[in-house]
């Protein structure tokens, strides 16, 4: 069997990123723009700004992709683009592109879930394993994942309100700490101890859904009123405080579902997996069970076109094709996506 | 030569295709729909009419805007990336200009415009002559309309106006110019992919890489972030 070249694009929030991967597990090249200092002085992402730089950096992108992979369109089976959920006008650059690719060359076009692609980031340094189970964790997304099969999603929990990395982003923002805040407040959290005892949000017995406004508030609250009494609370021990709860709830639920579904493989997924109190702690639960835990690589937790390309080869071998017509869909859903592979695989 | 010619920078959406240099074939709509899921089936449709192949284009020419901002976005990613790939030409035109090319054969002064919402405008003044040839006159802007007629009255010439929204503001450019101001009927105001094609043709073409979308307008966030900088150095 010869071998096969997806070629994917990723434009679903403040990176463009561009990457060729062979045989859906072995990255040829992967190349990400990163806007981050542009973003900087807003203290977040600009929707409008994102997509501008998008738009101004795809060709580039394109180019020192297919240079460091020393291949040609021509080589390539397919093209994968990222069609949600995300910022809407930063994907639709991502989209367009990859259309236009895959109609000057008549190449076939496969639309990709993002986070399809955060689990199949995984699948670049190890085979999958199944039934496996998801920890998909960022800015955007908090999210259970179950897989029996490959390209087959079932999300058996997921956040009722803010993403675990919003409220990161929200509590470094109370601190007063530069964006992007997140992985600041888990270098502070090492530095400090969990004195201050926030809430964990279990949710219902049984449940696998996780919450994340409470404990923010109750971090803003609490410093609040330090202020207010004119005490200080030392940032290091907010940051771990809060860090524990977070960790402790995305950990417990992670290993009660694994037991639960007698998975072989926990995944950990998205740019909170870069996360090291939450590796440290799953490190240690897992350890103790027969089960395989994966933490991709940092360069493949954050958002990247690789793990796109990944997922875009199961689609391949699916038979799931995208038609001229392909939109950006900022809301996609994670099952309605695995609901169309297997529908398409079908006919 | 063979051109394909793009324009999604406003609501018409329109694609063209000259063949050996002659028009083979235009599409244009001009319906509240969304440019990107109609563009490309409009682009496979046209060149499978028409019997051209992708490979046997020799440039794109794009309308870079202003305009709708996604709008302008769909186009140039479309028509950069095809260009990149096909390692062909891309030639970006104002879309002010493309409508402004309706108005070429008037001889006259034109003004073409978009609705920029809240008395704003964004617009550029030309000149046509009997050669086809259209000259700015004035630089692109972004402006308060009303103003921009006060300035236009006092050069006391007849100007065509061209716009899609020319019913919006038909009241206040009469207002202003009175006798001097030429509106055409309907059909003028609609911006012609194939006009968009011709003038391509020519036109030196734009590096594929730094082909930008001429917005007129900072986004809304770096200009409070700009705003901010400036009191800050000086309070
Ligand atoms: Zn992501």
């Amino acid at each position: 069997m010869s071998d096969q070249y997806i070629l994917a694009i990723e434009t679903s929030c403040d990176e463009t990123a561009c990457a060729v991967v062979k045989n859906g597990t072995e990255i040829v090249a992967n190349v990400v723009a990163s806007q981050i200092e542009s973003h900087k002085r807003f203290g977040g992402v600009v929707p409008e700004i994102a997509s501008r730089h998008h738009v101004e950096q795809m060709t580039i992108v394109l180019a020192e992709t297919l240079k460091k992979a020393q291949l040609t369109i021509d080589e390539m089976d397919a093209i994968a683009v990222t069609e949600g959920p995300g910022l809407v006008g930063a994907l639709l650059v991502g989209v367009n592109a990859a259309k236009a690719l895959a109609f000057a060359k008549q190449k076939p076009l496969l639309g990709v879930h993002h986070i399809a692609g955060h689990i199949y980031a995984n699948r670049l340094t190890k085979e999958f394993e199944f039934p496996l189970l998801a920890l998909v964790v960022s800015g955007g997304h908090t999210e259970l994942i179950l897989m029996k099969e490959h390209g087959v999603f079932e999300i058996i929990g997921e956040t009722r309100d803010d993403a675990a990395g919003e409220a990161y982003d929200k509590v470094a923002r109370t601190l007063a700490l530069p964006y992007p805040g997140g992985p600041l407040i888990d270098q502070l959290a090492s530095e400090g101890d969990d004195t201050l005892h926030f809430p964990r949000a279990w949710l219902e017995e049984g449940s696998y859904d996780f919450s994340f406004s409470g404990l923010k508030s109750a971090v803003i609250n609490k410093l609040h009123n330090a202020e207010q009494r004119g005490e200080e609370i030392k940032r290091e021990d907010v940051a771990a405080s809060f860090q524990a709860s977070v960790v402790e709830v995305l950990s417990t639920k992670t290993h009660k579902a694994a037991k639960q579904y007698g998975v072989k493989q926990v995944i950990v997924a998205g740019g909170v997996a870069a996360n090291k109190g939450l590796r440290a702690e799953l490190n240690r639960i897992f350890a103790q069970e027969n089960m395989e835990l994966l933490i991709p690589p940092l360069h493949l937790c954050t958002d990247n076109a690789a793990m796109i390309a990944a997922a875009g080869s199961i689609a391949y071998h699916l038979g799931h094709r995208a038609d001229w017509d392909l939109n950006a869909n900022p809301s996609l859903s994670l099952e309605r996506y695995s609901l169309r592979n297997k529908r398409d695989s079908c006919n | 030569m063979n051109i394909l010619a793009i324009d999604t920078s406003n609501q018409t959406m329109g694609v063209a295709v000259l063949k050996a240099g002659r028009l083979a074939g235009e599409y244009i709509t001009d319906v509240k729909k969304n440019h990107s899921v109609r563009l490309m089936p409009a682009i496979n449709q046209l060149m499978s009419d028409v019997e051209l192949h992708p490979k046997d284009l020799d440039k794109i020419v794009v309308a870079k805007g202003p305009g709708s901002y996604t709008g302008v976005r769909i186009g140039l990613s479309t028509a950069k990336t095809m260009a990149w790939t096909l390692g062909i030409p891309v030639v970006g035109i104002s879309s002010l200009e493309v409508v402004a090319l309706h108005g070429i054969l008037f001889n006259q002064q034109i003004c073409s415009f978009f609705d920029a919402r809240r008395g704003l405008v964004y617009t550029g003044l030309y000149q046509g002559d009997s050669i086809n040839e259209l000259k700015p006159i004035w630089d692109e802007e972004n402006v308060l309309f009303e103003e921009w007629l006060i300035r236009l009255k006092e050069e006391g010439k007849p100007t065509v106006f061209l716009s899609q929204d020319i019913e919006l503001h038909k009241a206040i450019i009469e207002k202003s110019m009175g006798d001097l101001a030429i509106i055409p009927d309907d059909v003028y105001h609609v911006p012609r992919p194939s006009l968009l094609a011709f003038a391509g043709m020519e036109k030196q073409h734009d590096s594929v890489h730094a082909l930008i979308p001429n917005y007129l307008r900072l986004a809304e966030a770096e200009a409070n972030w700009l705003k901010q900088q400036e009191k800050e150095n000086n309070g």
